[in-house]
């Protein structure tokens, strides 16, 4: 399947493409446009400008009931006056589908779902995560082309959500299904996503596989909004000799960083971004960086080591239960070949 | 506790004081026609219908409740449909314009009803309307629909959008989507407009006296208002037709409560 | 987008024309017609054009000066008592006990009986012989019975009893609606901070309630003014016009003398203080809103 439009205001010119059975994934922060998109395909909205493909033929002229796409409401869109049975059941009554068709599907696609004993009964009988799986099994009954999916995990809590991923990978595996999928966290996206399109005020910042996005993100906006905690960031000015990195107060030393000296960075603002993970506590105390401990937050299998030094704010992973503590003053070296490198905003290789 | 006893000290105050006057006339319509008169008024009726037998036979009680049902009923059918296709629109496609119209509908609802009073009357003059049920129907649709909309409008929004999304998705047209799915979801709200609506129009009063001066097609209002009597009132017979003139509405109000004060608390909270 | 433009306009067509014809349109119409000389009943007599007399001789008859004041006092008297009673009732009715629905569908009966027949009724209770208000008062001595309606001092009284009877319940629904939407948890923050029921009252209670009771005193003027049925029933605008409100009047002049020039102005003149009311209020009533957002 191929997908292009673009469309002014909200969305700025957005062009992509997602592959037959894909399952593609649109990463963003709240007011990205990425929700608007979704809906743009499923034809609740207009597009101001560009096409839509649905199997290469435009679709963007036609009604939502004409595309045969299915789309998974993050509030579910439940119908509250009618039977599970009959919520699943409503699109192939539309089609004109005789009861004894209907029947088997429905009843095929609950068992995947595993709400069987559900079926009779109403919406606001069942639980946040019933709703939810009933939301899909709607989809799921009229094997449509495309499935779309707005934010559908953001209202169950923490453990369900979890469990939850790790089966719409295996209905997707399954089902052979082309999937757009909308949401802001972006460990679900990393975790779900064969391709991801993250997004940011309407534009697209980067395509790309999980891997890509977390290792190469193409700017700060995606280095920043990928990888939890935070990237650590650190701007300033190079100086003339490219070897030292002024950020305000503090002078970095770039070049011990970098292993050499980027001269042809020389006098221009840079921002280096090192990961959480890519911090060493240093042995001996001295690293390229070291500050004393502000904080320590100990997640049971990881611990995140909050460091003051000179001023800027470091967060470092050491997951090897030393025994620190606030106050303490350590050293931090980061590994040359993890560092990301920002010009403008914009990735480049060192 | 001096609470709970000031509460129902209130609670019967507050009873007895909405009860007692309408208490009052149901009473007097079922005395004979010596308790009646009599001083001091006896409070225990002697159960006698004798005064319904009157103003049935004698005034005619009935047909001017005929009347009145049917002019009601027209009025409250017609006004929910139009109101309803409006209050959708309303709460569905949000257009700038259309919150414009709602605050005109406000405003329109104040008007005072001598303010278009002469105008209405020469109109239904001119559509030879006057002293017809469609001439006075007419006009009150024009006058229910105000409130009938600001209440179907809230309930209307009351129904996600992304249900009716969710139907345009699964296959319904937006026609199919507003029958199968919007409708049965504003039912309540609906019946509720239909019920005030026809509670309003059973009430009416300034319009239909300015409308139907011929007898044989008066509200029951007028019937009540103009109850003919020259030198003694007759009381008993009044009393009786305002009795079964606000049965049917007691006992509906009695029914309907909960969804009356939620309809006339939205409409109104909502302005 | 365009075609979603059409079917709203579809949709909403139908209400409008009615509004249209008989509300906006008459409006126009009064405006027009109180610049002529007309009798209703006699088209054919033509119209005659007169300009501002008839506002003058507004300004200058003494029963419409005088009907106006006793719609002014009608008003004065009749909505801060209704005001006053409606939240007295919205307030035990916003209490929780068994038998609050049953209080409060008996609270919507003086609104639910036509006005018409609340009329009679009053009308019968305040009878000079067989009247249920002169037994209490007098007992059986029914030499000292009075005629409330027939006594230019009293009648107006009387009317303004009958009103604020049958319009309480929903001046109390209003506000009720209001009490109901001030969340608990303000109530329970005030408790602990060391409030007396009486302070909770002044101090979280009417200042959150000021938009409700400012639209039920919205409402209610907007009715006073338009009061009719209660004194066509019960006193014909009498004894000796002590119960001519304005709406009444104008009313008497267009259908009972076909004057329909001079009754449009003062139907226009009602229309006018209805509006300056209505927007006075809305004004007090938006910044009232600004004010309980704040906190």
């Amino acid at each position: 399947m191929s997908k292009r439009f673009g469309a002014a205001e909200i969305l700025k010119d957005i062009s992509f493409e997602v592959a037959d059975g894909e399952f593609c994934i649109l990463l963003g922060p709240s007011g990205c446009g990425k929700s608007t998109i979704l809906r743009l395909i499923a034809g609740l909205e207009q597009p101001s400008a560009g096409k839509i493909l649905i199997d290469d033929a435009r679709v963007d002229s036609l009604a939502p009931r004409e595309r045969d796409v299915a789309f998974v409401f993050q509030n579910y869109a439940l119908y509250p006056h009618m039977t599970v049975f009959d919520n699943l059941a409503f699109a192939l009554r539309l089609r004109g589908m005789s009861m004894n068709d209907i029947g088997p599907k429905v009843k095929e696609a609950a068992r995947l779902l595993e709400i069987e004993e559900l079926l009779q009964r109403r919406p606001q009988a069942l639980s946040g995560g019933q709703r939810q799986r009933v939301a899909l099994g709607r989809a799921i009954v009229r094997q449509p082309r495309i499935f779309l999916f707005d934010e559908p995990l953001s209202n169950l809590d923490a453990t369900l959500r979890a469990s939850m991923r790790v089966e719409l990978a295996r209905l997707h595996r399954r089902l052979k299904a082309t999937i757009l999928y909308v949401t802001h966290d972006q460990a679900e996206a990393l975790t779900l996503g064969e391709k991801i399109v993250v997004l940011d005020r309407g534009t697209i910042q980067q395509i790309g596989r999980a891997s890509e996005i977390y290792h190469k993100p193409a700017n700060l906006m995606v280095g920043r909004f990928v990888g939890s905690p935070q990237m650590n960031l650190f701007a300033g000015k190079v100086d003339d000799n490219g070897a030292i990195l002024q950020c305000n107060a503090t002078r970095l030393d770039l070049a011990g960083l970098l292993q050499s000296a980027p001269a042809r960075l020389a006098g221009r603002s840079l921002t280096v971004g090192v990961r959480p993970e890519d911090f060493h506590v240093a042995d001996d105390g001295q690293g390229w960086i070291s500050g004393e401990i502000d904080l320590i937050e100990d997640l049971g299998s990881d611990r995140f080591l909050h460091v003051k030094c000179d001023g800027i704010h470091v967060v470092a992973r050491d997951g090897r239960e030393r025994s620190f503590g606030p106050g303490d003053r350590i050293g931090l070296h980061a590994d040359s070949e993890r560092v990301h490198l920002f010009l403008d905003g914009k990735r480049i290789e060192p | 506790m001096k609470r709970s006893a000031a509460l129902v000290l209130f609670s019967v105050g507050i009873a007895l004081y909405c009860l007692v006057p309408f208490l009052w006339l149901v009473l007097t319509s079922l005395k004979s026609s010596a308790e009646l008169t009599a001083i001091p008024p006896k409070l225990m009726p002697s159960f006698h219908l004798g005064f319904y037998r009157s103003a049935l036979q004698n005034y005619g009680l009935l047909h001017y409740v005929g009347n009145s049902a049917i002019v009601a009923g027209a009025t409250a059918l017609i006004t929910v449909v139009l109101g309803s296709l409006a209050a959708y629109a309303i709460a569905r496609f949000k257009l700038k314009w259309t919150n414009f119209y709602l605050l005109l509908l406000l405003v329109v609802s104040m008007f005072p009803q001598i303010a278009i009073a002469g105008p209405v009357w020469i109109i239904l003059d001119r559509l030879q309307w006057l002293n017809t049920y469609q001439g006075l129907v007419a006009a009150y649709i024009a006058l229910s629909l105000p409130l009938a909309t600001w209440i179907l409008t809230t309930f209307f929004r009351e129904v996600p959008g992304e249900i009716e999304e969710a139907a345009l998705i699964d296959g319904c047209s937006r026609l199919q989507a507003l029958y199968k799915v919007v409708l049965p979801l504003a039912a309540p709200g609906i019946l509720t407009a239909g019920l005030l609506v026809f509670i309003h129009a059973w009430n009416e009063f300034f319009f239909a006296l300015i409308i139907m001066t011929d007898p044989t097609v008066q509200t029951l209002p007028v019937g009540i208002a103009l109850f003919p009597g020259e030198y003694t009132m007759p009381w008993g017979e009044i009393a009786a037709a305002s009795t079964i003139a606000t049965i049917p509405l007691v006992l509906l109000t009695l029914i309907f409560q909960r969804g009356i004060v939620r309809g006339l608390s939205a409409g109104a909270v909502k302005g | 987008m365009k075609s979603s433009q059409r079917l709203a306009l579809l949709f909403l067509l139908p209400s409008f024309l009615f509004i249209a014809l008989f509300s906006l349109f008459p409006i126009i119409e009064s405006l027009r017609l109180s610049f002529y000389r007309m009798i209703l009943t006699l088209p054919w007599l033509g119209q005659k054009i007169v300009g501002w007399e008839n506002y003058s001789d507004l300004l200058t008859d003494p029963v419409a000066l005088a009907s106006t004041r006793t719609t002014l006092i009608f008003i004065g008297v009749t909505i801060p008592l209704e005001l006053f009673f409606g939240l007295g009732m919205a307030l035990v009715l916003n209490e929780a006990f068994r038998g609050r629905g049953l209080l409060r569908a008996v609270v919507l009966i003086p609104w639910a009986i036509p006005t018409v027949v609340a009329s009679q009724m009053w009308r019968f209770i305040f009878n000079d012989r067989y009247g249920l208000v002169n037994f209490v008062l007098f007992g059986a001595d029914t030499s000292r019975y009075l005629a409330p309606l027939a006594d230019p001092h009293l009648a107006l009284a009387a009317i303004i009893i009958a009103e604020i009877w049958k319009t309480t319940p929903f001046a109390a629904l209003i506000i009720l609606a209001g009490l109901q939407s001030i969340p608990d948890d303000l109530y329970e923050a005030a408790s602990v901070d060391g409030a007396t029921p009486w302070q909770k009252f002044r101090h979280v209670t009417l200042p959150l309630l000021k938009p409700a009771l400012l639209l039920a005193l919205l409402f209610r003027t907007i009715d006073s003014l338009r009061v009719f049925d209660l004194v066509y029933v019960m006193t014909q605008g009498g004894p000796a016009d002590a119960t001519n409100v304005l709406q009444f009047y104008g009313y008497k002049k267009t259908f009972g003398e076909g004057m329909i020039g001079y009754g449009s102005a003062i139907a226009v003149t009602v229309f006018f203080m209805s509006l300056l009311l209505a927007l006075a209020y809305l004004r007090a009533f938006k910044a009232s809103r600004v004010q309980g957002q704040a906190p």
